[in-house]
């Protein structure tokens, strides 16, 4: 075993070691020392199996035939049209010479087949129940479907999770592990690992009661789940749990840190990322927002939502904890992805996550310990002061309090955060993080709700608007190690899409009225524009890169304008009403005029 | 009566006893949700006098707005501008505009997604709250809608806005008695 580990990195420093080779390292400028976790990042394989790449969730794809010189060159190959008109916010995935992907509701998974440009081979229609559009938190999306074991796993808006054969489109098992009456519904991308399937709950508008679920990869059947509030023994808080701060130690904290019985819906949904470290066995992702927004009705720290947990893969018993955001008041869910880096921090190499939370800051979390390293702004704040690291609290400041009885101005980030649920990507290139992110401020007023259940839990209303400087999106490359940008683009329209990075220096992502833009990766580029496209629809989906049969490199990317920010398209709403899909409209009046809503797979590479 | 004709009698009985012997109900009554008689109730009220009751005072069209925050309303479909669910506030109506639909909404729920509140709500709440989703789309009378908006984000009051044409999903408007 130690033998073959030893092959391995010794093949992977190989793999740097060609990468370097290439003319264009050079030009990359002296690197920070941070490079993805090594068993959670196998070498390139020119494939992309799961949405984020590999376990360390890096979305970079080490292929180097794209490139700074020659991007500006790139042209379709293909294009598909998915059969829907709503959000898109999957990755394709590609195994070999076939691509997966799939749809907003009704959650069609297509296999086209590469080395017939793209000819469809079969498609899967799950028929989700029509009832859970109607409890699906802004837009119907889907975050991806992901590949193991000769089997493609997804979820469907129902709460559903299905295996199927990923050569025939046959049904393996179905597994219902969500109830729409409730208003669960599942919207993330399943994580594989371990043979484990882990999926998580969306609901966190109404009153749902956030957990995540591991199947068996084999037989769908139930190996455990984690609620994300109430006793410990429903957390699955056993003699492993060893958390950082002394404030998540204590029996039951599930349940105290709530008024009674809050926690019965209280939120903390599972729906965004999972990471997984395989040497220390541990998978790492966020909780959402607790419910209701309405912060006056839960008083306490509403344990264990908005913020992070680490737990066993095998077993679910959490390890640690971290709340980034104790007693959220702002809708500052936590459930945005976690990068998996080893690299040095005060001048010692240590394993960490990188967090790009929802509330502006960029967390440099000890991913064995839970300890906090750095947290900084990589957005504007004004809703906290900062964090304080000896107790990993955030300094509140009290006039952006919400209050019942008054609106409360100029909060900073808006409750889409400084980022959303799209996911950067990390080169080991560059050693820089490209954070596709929003600046988006809000004015919000509370009153009380009552819990109906099936219904919205909310007793807040929100108007959101574009933060300092006018503009509503940014993309920022992110230095880990010194801490600070390295350089950032304005973008007009708040940024929904993921990142890509490339071995190339090129990354790409995409705009909501449909730019795909390729930028220069490397720290003193000041991210020059290199190429850019205009697709049939907003871009709001993850864009990804692999080699096809033919040994070529190919970037593909879905355009399909919706999502929270979207919905105002893909719906459509009536932009006159400032509080429409909860106050977000305000922001995106006009989006109408800019993008159309579609639903379009684009694959794009170099000519012959 | 003679005991002919008495026995011509017994005779009548019997052969009409046979007769009713043949009359079998192969079907069965049709289940009251989805039965003509069900639609016949429906159709009965499309001219129910309380349309214009509660859709023409203002105190049931402020109570029909307590009622649309209380109920969690907003939370899909904001003021009128939507979110999880569709707009209230323009002029298509998926499920058709008129008061009895809206009616018919409220208590039995839709299929792409709108909840049943028939067991939360009294009748005369969902006909309360029916008048105030017209009055989004400044369906009332003019002199009976709210001259200012309730809600913090400060929409435009509904009297300054004008009356939408009732349209069905696909923009045409529909036959038969509106107002």
């Amino acid at each position: 075993m130690k033998g073959w580990l030893r092959v391995r990195l010794k093949l992977l420093s190989g793999a740097v070691l060609l990468l370097s080779a290439t003319p264009f390292a050079g030009l990359a400028a002296q690197q920070n020392g941070a490079r993805p976790a090594a068993s959670a990042s196998p070498a390139e394989d020119g494939q992309w199996t799961m949405p984020a790449k590999n376990y360390a969730s890096t979305r970079y794809s080490g292929l180097n035939q794209i490139n700074i010189s020659n991007v500006a060159r790139l042209k379709p190959v293909f294009t598909f049209r998915v059969g829907t008109a709503k959000g898109l916010e999957a990755a394709p995935i590609v195994v070999g010479s076939t691509m997966y992907i799939i749809t907003p509701y009704p959650n069609y998974v297509w296999a086209l087949d590469l080395a017939k440009g793209g000819k469809p081979k079969w498609v899967f229609r799950p028929h989700p129940k029509p009832a859970s559009q109607g409890v699906a938190c802004c837009d119907v999306v889907n975050r991806g479907v992901t590949y193991s074991n000769g089997r493609i796993f997804f979820a469907t808006l129902d709460g559903s999770v299905f295996a199927i054969d990923a050569n025939s489109g046959r049904q393996i098992w179905r597994a219902q592990v969500g109830n729409i009456n409730k208003g669960e519904t599942v919207t993330m991308a399943p994580l594989v690992a371990e043979n484990r399937v882990l999926v998580g709950n969306s609901g966190g508008e109404f009153g749902v009661r956030g957990w995540l679920t591991a199947l068996d990869a084999g037989s769908g059947k139930l190996a455990w789940r984690a609620y994300s509030t109430g006793p410990d023994k429903d957390v699955l808080i056993g003699p492993s749990f060893k958390p950082f701060y002394a404030k998540d130690r204590g029996k039951d904290l599930g349940v105290k840190s709530w008024q009674p019985d809050g926690w019965k819906i209280g939120g903390g949904t599972t729906w965004g990322w999972i990471s997984y470290d395989p040497k220390l066995k541990l998978i790492y992702y966020g909780t959402g927002n607790p419910g209701p927004w309405n912060p006056e009705q839960r008083p306490g720290d509403d344990k264990w939502t908005a913020g992070v947990f680490a737990r066993d893969v095998t077993t679910g018993q959490a390890r640690w904890y971290y709340q980034s955001t104790p007693h959220d008041e702002f809708d500052h869910d936590d459930i945005n992805e976690q990068i998996l880096l080893d690299m040095p921090v005060n001048g010692r190499m240590r394993a960490v996550m990188v967090r790009p939370g929802r509330n502006g800051f960029m967390y440099v979390i000890d991913r064995a310990s839970g300890q906090v390293l750095s947290a900084d702004p990589y957005g504007f704040i004004n809703s906290v002061r900062g964090v304080d690291l000896k107790t990993g609290m955030p300094i509140p400041v009290p006039e952006k309090k919400p209050k019942s009885g008054r609106i409360t101005r100029n909060i900073c980030p808006a409750a889409p955060g400084a980022k959303d649920w799209n996911p950067s990507a990390f080169s080991p290139h560059t050693g820089l993080l490209y954070v596709p992110h929003i600046n988006l401020c809000m004015d919000m007023g509370v009153m009380e709700t009552s819990y109906i259940s099936g219904t919205p839990y909310l007793g807040a209303e929100v108007k959101m608007y574009a933060g300092p400087g006018g503009n509503r999106g940014v993309f920022t490359a992110w230095d880990p190690v010194r801490r600070k940008k390295a350089w950032e683009l304005k973008e007009d329209l708040p940024l929904w899409s993921g990142a890509l990075a490339t071995g190339g220096d090129v990354v790409f992502y995409g705009t909501m009225d449909g730019w795909f833009k390729a930028v220069d990766a490397r720290p003193g580029s000041n991210g020059r524009l290199l190429w850019q496209t205009k697709l049939d629809s907003g871009i709001i989906s993850q864009p990804v890169s692999y080699r096809g049969p033919d040994g070529r490199q190919y970037v593909a990317v879905m355009s399909g304008v919706g999502g929270w920010s979207g919905a105002i398209v893909s719906a459509p709403l009536d932009a006159r009403d400032p509080s429409s899909a909860l106050g977000f409209v305000n922001a995106m009046r006009d989006l109408p005029a800019r993008t159309k809503a579609g639903g379009r797979l684009y694959v794009f590479a170099l000519p012959r | 009566m003679s005991s002919r004709s008495r026995a011509s009698l017994a005779l009548l009985v019997l052969v009409l006893a046979g007769c009713d012997r043949e009359e079998r109900n192969a079907r069965g009554a049709p289940l009251p949700e989805t039965g003509p008689a069900q639609q016949a109730a429906l159709a009965a009220t499309h001219s129910d006098p309380r349309a214009k009751q509660y859709e023409n005072v203002s105190f049931q069209i402020s109570q029909g707005q307590r009622l649309y925050s209380w109920m969690n309303c907003v939370g899909c479909h904001a003021h009128g501008g939507g979110g999880m669910g569709p707009p209230l506030m323009d002029e298509k109506w998926r499920y058709g505009g008129r008061m009895e639909d809206i009616v018919a909404t409220i208590q039995k729920g839709r299929p792409n997604g709108m909840p049943a509140f028939e067991h939360k709500l009294t009748e005369q709440q969902a006909w309360q709250l029916a008048a105030y989703v017209r009055s989004l789309s400044a369906q009332p009378r003019q002199d009976v809608l709210s001259g200012r908006a309730d809600e913090m984000s400060n929409t435009e009051p509904q009297t300054l806005d004008e009356r939408k044409p009732v349209k069905d999903a696909a923009g045409s408007e529909p036959k038969g008695p509106v107002k």
